[in-house]
């Protein structure tokens, strides 16, 4: 019976040994170029590794103390010797460091055709939002082999959004943009967690992309029964908070027309000139006094802790439909 | 050898000079001062490793055995906070260094033997205070501290925590401050700059890291306490701050603070491999120089912990670079002490086990750091178990596997004592196969992408997970079995003479303990460190 236990044990041992993953699913266009890198520093660390316990358990064999009064024979520095093992390596890392740094740079660039998708962190959940309208919470359905960017912010603390399966990781910081983009591959369904320590349930700030096939995600889009895009969404705020009153689109209002104005250098009264982008237009919802065109009066109120970033994220939808609008009419 | 010399109690030495608690209170004596600093920060050390413990063993399951997730955050902040801050700091430098660094360069003492005293007293007000914020409910802010979360979300004890380590900061600098004055201004005749052994140009390169990155962590938390006080808007976005830049400040200190740990090993690696190989260092000067250039280097490289955030992708190359150059000297080091080894006298000696044990930790350490220094596989790895199991093999395998070799290394000489040496190779070896299995698992488990500081994970994680718990369970008993032996050493052990191992070096040629004056005479010094090839050489 013992041996029959200990039979089963060790059985077990080898199952549970044989299901250790070691590899993580690899599910995005680039995941395959970074395991490459990873493997090969892998290969590094393992030869470079080897070669010095060898080369000590090798000394420590051959030049054992033999008698405690055993006398060795002086050695001096050998200078070829210490520029081989520091010139050696520092062309190792160079190697490295190049590889590393263009893979780096061609992942950091979203292509121009790139879906975008918002994210607001939150303690402790995820809130997304597409552009045509769906929201959901610690999930993501994305289309397969389509790229995707996110773009993300969070209401409280610093967060940080991370795929494992699509090798991307960022942090979702209060009171900036910051973005990531990835081209699922495969579908199914993948890990999604918050990798920046932030507070009691970091560990549950947990959810889930679901990768889909064209036409399933068409069906998902269109599935929910609010057909409000974010842009929409944004509109109707601008009315409710009041923001029609002033910026009106014609252009008579006491502040400045918003038509057109996303994608634009705008110079502003301190003679600064910036362009207009999601951060900027942030900034003027959250701290309108720090950036003030010429010609208007100061006379905007903050929305700072009245709105929140999701929100504020419909308002800059809404700012970039009317862009859009303009380019639009003018390329008719 | 053993056994012929004049018994050490009948002699007057450092430990027996004076008696009663007010005798070790109001010392000025560095070896005594090394001591009352090997006694707290030991306690550190057993404070920290406890949460550690309690840590591994609530992750056995993927839902967590043990605590809630809050006192899971609790029990990873303290246990950051103190290991860092109030054990791996200090550690060799405080207690090793303040023995040694008077008696390696043949002086009385050091140059400021009561700012040193001072330097023991802010260390235990600090400590004091970070203990009573364990006491008064913890702290979940991560040892990070990361803003806003940090200055306007934890409702924990993060300023007393925060004061504790502002504190101990000034001990730090007060210590580094005495050494670099004391290896400039008081060595013996003869004893150049470069026949200094290696320990002491490690010890000047931390004091250098000590004196110009110690005052940034300070202001950096002295201005988070006033943030989370009075919302001065310097950290927290919503009053117009920027989170971002409290990381660039922690991390200007912290990341030279990784040198602060492993630099003061190196240095005790270079005793510990020539005196059991009895050989001269190979490449002294490459070695000497690349403790400076680490030193200097390691203030560069912040921003390798902030690849993520968001940060322009030009400011990561230039970082991502600098990190691959600290990353030489390391290696230099490496090479030069298995170099030395060649066609030496090598004996196993627990000591030099431990030395071995450091190199192979040391090494996979420093090569996992490379997956760190790349950018395209940092954004995978950064925040994952990848980055806990790689700076534990540096600041656990390097940091502390040097620290016990040192200890064991000089332990005779601090004690008179010597402790059993199989007991001693045991532990040596329970310690690496423990400290192997606690945390090769979690680099895999970062590969994975399980992040770090997760009260729960997902089921896939779990056998990584029982594996690294297993192996913590081992490794915790390695690090008692030292502490029972050398205890019993100090009764019981046998006497251990003035120099059991053969060593070159000053601190050797005193008796053992050293009288509280440490040398008869100050020395005259005529040769190179590490000179095994002339035995018996004179210095006089």
């Amino acid at each position: 019976m013992m041996t029959g236990l200990m039979q089963t044990g060790f059985t077990d041992l080898a199952a549970a040994v044989a299901t250790i993953p070691i590899h993580p699913t690899s599910a995005s266009s680039i995941a395959d170029s970074v395991d490459h890198l990873y493997y090969f520093l892998t290969a590094i660390t393992l030869f470079f590794t080897f070669a010095i316990f060898a080369t000590i358990f090798f000394f420590m064999v051959k030049f054992r103390r033999r008698s405690p009064d055993e006398q060795p024979a002086d050695t001096t520095t050998h200078l070829a010797l210490e520029l081989t093992w520091t010139i050696v390596p520092t062309l190792i890392t160079v190697v490295i460091f190049v590889w590393a740094s263009s893979l780096y740079f061609e992942n950091s660039r979203p292509p121009e055709a790139a879906t975008e998708i918002f994210v607001v962190g939150k303690q402790w959940m995820w809130h997304i939002q597409h552009p045509e309208g769906p929201r959901e919470i610690n999930e993501l359905h994305v289309p397969v082999n389509a790229p995707v960017k996110i773009t993300m912010t969070s209401d409280d603390v610093i967060h940080d959004f991370y795929i494992p399966a699509f090798r991307v990781k960022k942090d979702a910081v209060p009171g900036r943009y910051t973005s990531l983009w990835f081209q699922a591959t495969k579908i199914g369904t993948y890990h999604i967690f918050c990798a920046q320590y932030c507070g009691a349930d970091h560990a549950e700030m947990i959810g889930w992309v679901y990768v889909m096939s064209p036409t399933d995600y068409a069906a998902w889009l269109s599935g929910g029964a609010r057909n409000e895009t974010m842009a929409q969404t944004g509109e109707r705020l601008f009315t409710q908070l009041g923001c029609v009153t002033c910026h009106v689109a014609d252009n008579t209002g006491r502040g400045p027309s918003l038509v057109g104005l996303y994608g634009k250098q705008e110079k502003l009264r301190n003679g600064d000139t910036k362009l207009v982008d999601e951060a900027l237009i942030r900034q003027a919802i959250v701290t309108p006094n720090s950036i003030i065109l010429p010609n208007y009066p100061p006379i905007m109120p903050t929305f700072q802790g009245q709105i929140n970033e999701e929100q504020v994220l419909q308002l800059i939808a809404y700012v970039k439909s009317l862009g859009t609008e303009e380019r639009k009419t003018n390329g008719k | 050898m053993p056994g012929q010399e004049i018994p050490a109690e009948s002699r007057v030495n450092y430990l027996n000079a004076s008696y009663g608690v007010k005798s070790w209170l109001l010392t000025t004596d560095h070896k005594r001062i090394a001591l009352l600093y090997l006694g707290s920060i030991t306690l550190m050390f057993f404070v920290g490793g406890f949460f550690a413990v309690m840590m591994r063993l609530h992750l056995i399951e993927p839902q967590g055995a043990l605590v809630a997730p809050e006192t899971y955050n609790k029990l990873f902040t303290m246990h950051g906070v103190i290991m860092v801050f109030f054990f791996l700091v200090p550690s060799i430098p405080a207690t090793l260094g303040n023995f040694l660094v008077p008696m390696m360069i043949g002086a009385r003492d050091l140059a400021f033997p009561r700012l040193n005293l001072l330097s023991w007293y802010i260390y235990i007000i600090g400590a004091a205070f970070t203990l009573y914020a364990v006491i008064s409910g913890g702290v979940d802010t991560g040892w990070t501290f990361y803003t806003p979360y940090s200055s306007t979300f934890s409702h924990t004890s993060v300023i007393p925590t925060a004061l504790g380590v502002f504190i101990t900061g000034f001990s730090s600098i007060l210590t580094g401050l005495n050494f670099v004055v004391t290896i400039h201004k008081m060595r013996a005749p003869g004893l150049t700059w470069f026949r200094l052994p290696l320990f002491i140009w490690a010890m000047y390169a931390t004091s250098i890291i000590f004196i110009l990155g110690t005052p940034v962590i300070a202001i950096t938390l002295f201005l988070l306490g006033l943030e989370r006080l009075l919302h001065i808007g310097i950290f927290d976005p919503a009053i117009g701050g920027d989170p971002i830049l409290f990381q660039h400040m922690f991390w200007f200190y912290s990341h030279p603070a990784v040198y602060i740990m492993i630099l003061p090993g190196m240095g005790v690696m270079s005793e510990l491999i020539t005196c059991f190989s009895r050989k001269r260092i190979f490449g002294y000067t490459f070695v000497a120089f690349s403790s400076l250039a680490i030193a200097i280097i390691s203030f560069l490289v912040w921003g390798h912990h902030m690849f993520v955030t968001g940060q322009s992708i030009y400011a990561g190359l230039i970082f991502s670079v600098l990190s691959f150059l600290v990353a030489i000297p390391s290696a230099v080091k490496v090479f030069n002490w298995t170099a030395t080894l060649y066609k030496g006298s090598i004996s196993y000696d627990a000591p030099m086990l431990y030395a071995l044990g450091f190199i192979g930790l040391f090494t996979m350490g420093g090569l996992t750091g490379l997956f760190l220094a790349s950018l395209a596989t940092d954004v995978h790895l950064s925040g994952t178990y990848f980055i806990v199991a790689h700076f534990h093999y540096i600041m656990v395998g390097g940091a502390v596997m040097a620290y016990l070799g040192g200890i064991h290394f000089w332990w005779p000489k601090i004690t008179g004592r010597m402790y059993p040496d199989g007991w001693a190779r045991f532990a040596a070896l329970v310690i690496f196969v423990g400290f192997n299995l606690t945390f090769f698992p979690q680099f895999v488990l970062g590969y994975l992408g399980m992040p770090r500081r997760y009260a729960v994970y997902p089921g896939e994680f779990q056998v990584l997970n029982v594996m690294s718990s297993a192996g913590a369970s081992i490794l915790g008993i390695g690090y008692l079995i030292p502490l029972i032996y050398l205890l019993w050493s100090i009764r019981y052990g046998p006497i251990a003479g003035p120099n059991p191992w053969g060593a070159k070096g000053l601190e050797w040629e005193t008796p053992s303990p050293p009288p509280t004056e440490n040398f008869e005479e100050i020395p005259v010094v005529t040769q190179d460190a590490y000179d095994y090839a002339n035995v018996g050489g004179s210095r006089v």
